[in-house]
């Protein structure tokens, strides 16, 4: 009888694990304003969860564009209307939630997401029903290669990966780098390949991979190995909850090597948690509030109005990707999938606030990246590198 | 060597806490032969309580963060008593699946109730006790915290094996693991000493979760399902129903976990662990100090 109920218990655990997995996400978004006949504009975002700081800074550029337009007078003669759903930073829901704003909302286009792995899963939905998707910060190559619908309006990570292999050459002056990755995350497992062949390429070597799943907590034995092998730096090409705590250790155990990673990084949370032991980091983005570009100063003006915080990369995303979409429905001349979507496929030059966007025949947007380092707890411009 | 050592104390803070957690389990299967799923959460709810108490007591003190430990073992020591009396009292006595199922659902509510609460952002856990890192003159560091892991764990062990073996309660728990139809008969209060045992196991749980928050600042209403799970197994691995099983068992799985994730091979951790809990089953089924008992049908 012990037994049996030992082996009634192992099998109630999974259930309970697969139920906590697939909790339905019934958190109303927020609208704005709905009038007769608007034109319906779905947007999906982590707005709450692990990487809850990018879905909600990148909605709150989503939402200052669609407001902006909609105090100009809307597009094509109507209103615009964002319908908003939260995918919780979990798996397995963003598919969902495609689906129901597309079927039940009746949506015309989708904005979303900044996490490659769940932009990867509304894809194909967006896809089979024609209806153009713009990833504001996906940076995942695949993201795009699911098909004609799908667009970016950020640089992709073999770019990204190439930009800091040469910053880690030539400002950190490293030869041998260790990698701790997220192997649970497509753009984690991503950045790391393209850094890893950039960097070996330009005669740089990786002296060891760590590997960890995203919702880890203890990274030390992880970290313990790498600094047995003495690395120049420590590439984290994670997310800031991870990053937060992976520095925090490092740090506890002696690591001297500078930490450096990708756009993952950046969130006011990566401060929060890992408090001094982030001082000093270095990672690459899209985009910095402190550019002298008058487009830069207006956006950041006007979001500081609007939401007493300063925009980082994400909210410029999300605002870029609402402005894009919404341009491209002017010069397309209607709201119709395969119209909107030839439309985003011909734009050129097109000027976001995180830099001027041409979309090249994969559907993705070549842009200069930024690098920032954490001084005092906050981010500064360190330079600006154009894409070759 | 150092290597070697420094992930020996990694592995022990992690087990440590495992251990803390392990001994809900088995105090409760001991004693009513069924896994209170709802534990887990309850670490989680500790964790929670020392975020929000963490605020109003000076940071950086031992005083202050003692206090702290104090306070949300007692409030989850509560918490746990309230559980066992309004979800698993009424069941006592029916199927023993009716009552695990009825804790999966407790450990549902608890997680919802605190995504609702305490909000599905993961949050930052303050820094309660003196942040300070050892180091020895061939390089080994140990953080205070996780000094502060081995001595608090250490103590609640010590405090337990005591409560158990030396004073009444304890052995009235006893007398209800070994039969509670006879503890009962000889005028033992079932009802109360269950109730203790509840609360205990929650009070241990408490503690563990301020003192794994404390290593890993980033707390979320989710954070219990995972070191949860991990402890159940410790509690299984050390024989359970048995307290030193289950203190040894978190141990060893906290060391397992580390040593393999400090190889090429870390992101098979929990499939390394788990597959060990099977293969040390299957050879010892009572667990490492478990006893195997003859059942008769």
């Amino acid at each position: 009888m012990r037994r049996n109920i030992l082996s009634v218990a192992a099998g109630l655990v999974c259930i309970a694990l697969a139920a906590g997995c697939n909790k339905s996400s019934d958190t109303p978004g927020a609208t704005s304003s709905s009038t007769g006949g608007a034109i319906k504009i779905g947007e999906f975002a982590s707005l709450t969860g692990s990487e809850a700081t990018f879905g909600q800074m990148s909605h709150h550029g989503t939402e200052l564009a669609i407001d902006q337009l909609n105090a100009a007078g809307g597009v094509l003669g109507q209103k615009l209307e964002l319908h908003t759903e939260d995918d919780q930073s979990k798996q397995g829901e963003s598919k969902t939630i495609a689906k129901k704003l597309i079927s039940r909302d009746g949506v015309v286009a989708l904005l979303g997401e900044v996490a490659s792995s769940r932009s990867l899963e509304a894809a194909p939905v967006c896809q089979e029903n024609k209806i153009p998707q713009i990833s504001p910060s996906s940076t995942n190559p695949k993201v795009t290669e699911i098909g004609d619908y799908i667009f970016r309006v950020c640089f992709t990570d073999p770019q990204q990966g190439k930009v800091l292999a040469q910053f880690a050459h030539t400002t950190l002056k490293a030869h041998k780098v260790a990698i701790l990755t997220d192997a649970a995350s497509a753009y984690s497992v991503g950045l790391a390949n393209y850094f890893r062949d950039a960097f070996t390429a330009a005669g740089g070597q990786i002296t060891s991979e760590g590997k960890y799943s995203g919702g880890d907590k203890d990274f030390s034995a992880q970290l313990t190995s790498i600094k047995g092998e003495n690395p120049d730096a420590l590439f984290v090409p994670g997310y800031y909850t991870e990053v937060g705590l992976i520095a925090r250790q490092a740090h506890d155990l002696g690591m001297k090597a500078p930490l450096f990673g990708g756009d993952g990084w950046e969130s006011s949370e990566l401060v929060n948690i890992g408090g001094a032991a982030v001082e000093g980091t270095y990672f690459s983005t899209h985009f910095s509030p402190e550019e002298k570009d008058p487009v830069v100063e207006k956006f950041v003006h006007d979001f500081q109005a609007k939401y007493s915080v300063t925009p980082d990369a994400m909210a410029a995303l999300g605002y870029d990707s609402a402005m894009l979409l919404v341009d491209a429905m002017k010069r397309a001349g209607s709201t119709e999938g395969p119209k909107v979507r030839d439309a985003l496929a011909a734009t050129k030059d097109f000027p976001g606030v995180a830099g001027k966007i041409t979309i090249d025949p994969q559907r993705n947007a070549t842009k200069p990246l930024v690098i920032l380092q954490v001084k005092d707890g906050k981010f500064h411009l360190v330079e600006k590198i154009a894409p070759q | 060597m150092i290597e070697f050592l420094q992930q020996l104390i990694n592995g022990l803070s992690v087990g440590f806490v495992y251990a803390l957690l392990a001994l809900g389990y088995t105090m409760v299967y001991g004693i009513l032969r069924f896994i209170n799923f709802a534990h887990s959460d309850v670490f989680m709810v500790g964790a929670f309580c020392g975020f929000y108490m963490g605020k109003h007591v000076p940071a950086h003190s031992l005083g202050g963060g003692l206090l702290v430990i104090v306070l949300t073992m007692l409030i989850c020591a509560a918490l746990g008593i309230i559980i066992e009396r309004l979800a698993y009292r009424p069941l006592r006595g029916g199927s023993s699946l009716a009552v695990l199922i009825t804790a999966i659902g407790v450990s549902l509510l608890l997680e919802n109730v605190g995504q609702l609460v305490f909000g599905a952002d993961p949050k930052y856990f303050p820094e309660l006790f003196p942040a300070k890192v050892y180091v020895s003159s061939s390089g080994l560091r140990v953080s205070s915290n996780q000094l502060l892991v081995f001595v608090v764990t250490a103590v609640l062990l010590f405090a337990l094996q005591w409560i158990v073996l030396r004073t009444r309660t304890g052995t009235a728990m006893r007398a209800v693991s070994f039969n509670a139809q006879a503890a009962s008969l000889v005028g033992i209060n079932n009802d109360r000493v269950i109730s203790f045992t509840f609360g205990l196991g929650s009070a241990l749980a408490a503690a563990g979760g301020i003192l794994y928050s404390m290593n890993y600042p980033s707390i979320d209403p989710y954070m219990g399902i995972l070191p949860g799970l991990k402890a159940f197994v410790a509690a299984v691995l050390g024989g359970i129903g048995n307290i030193p099983g289950a203190a040894l068992g978190g141990i060893l799985l906290g060391l397992i976990e580390t040593f393999v994730k400090g190889t090429r091979f870390s992101t098979y951790t929990d499939a390394i662990a788990f597959g060990l809990l099977i293969v040390i089953l299957l050879f010892r089924p009572a667990g490492l100090l478990g006893k195997f008992q003859v059942e008769k049908v």
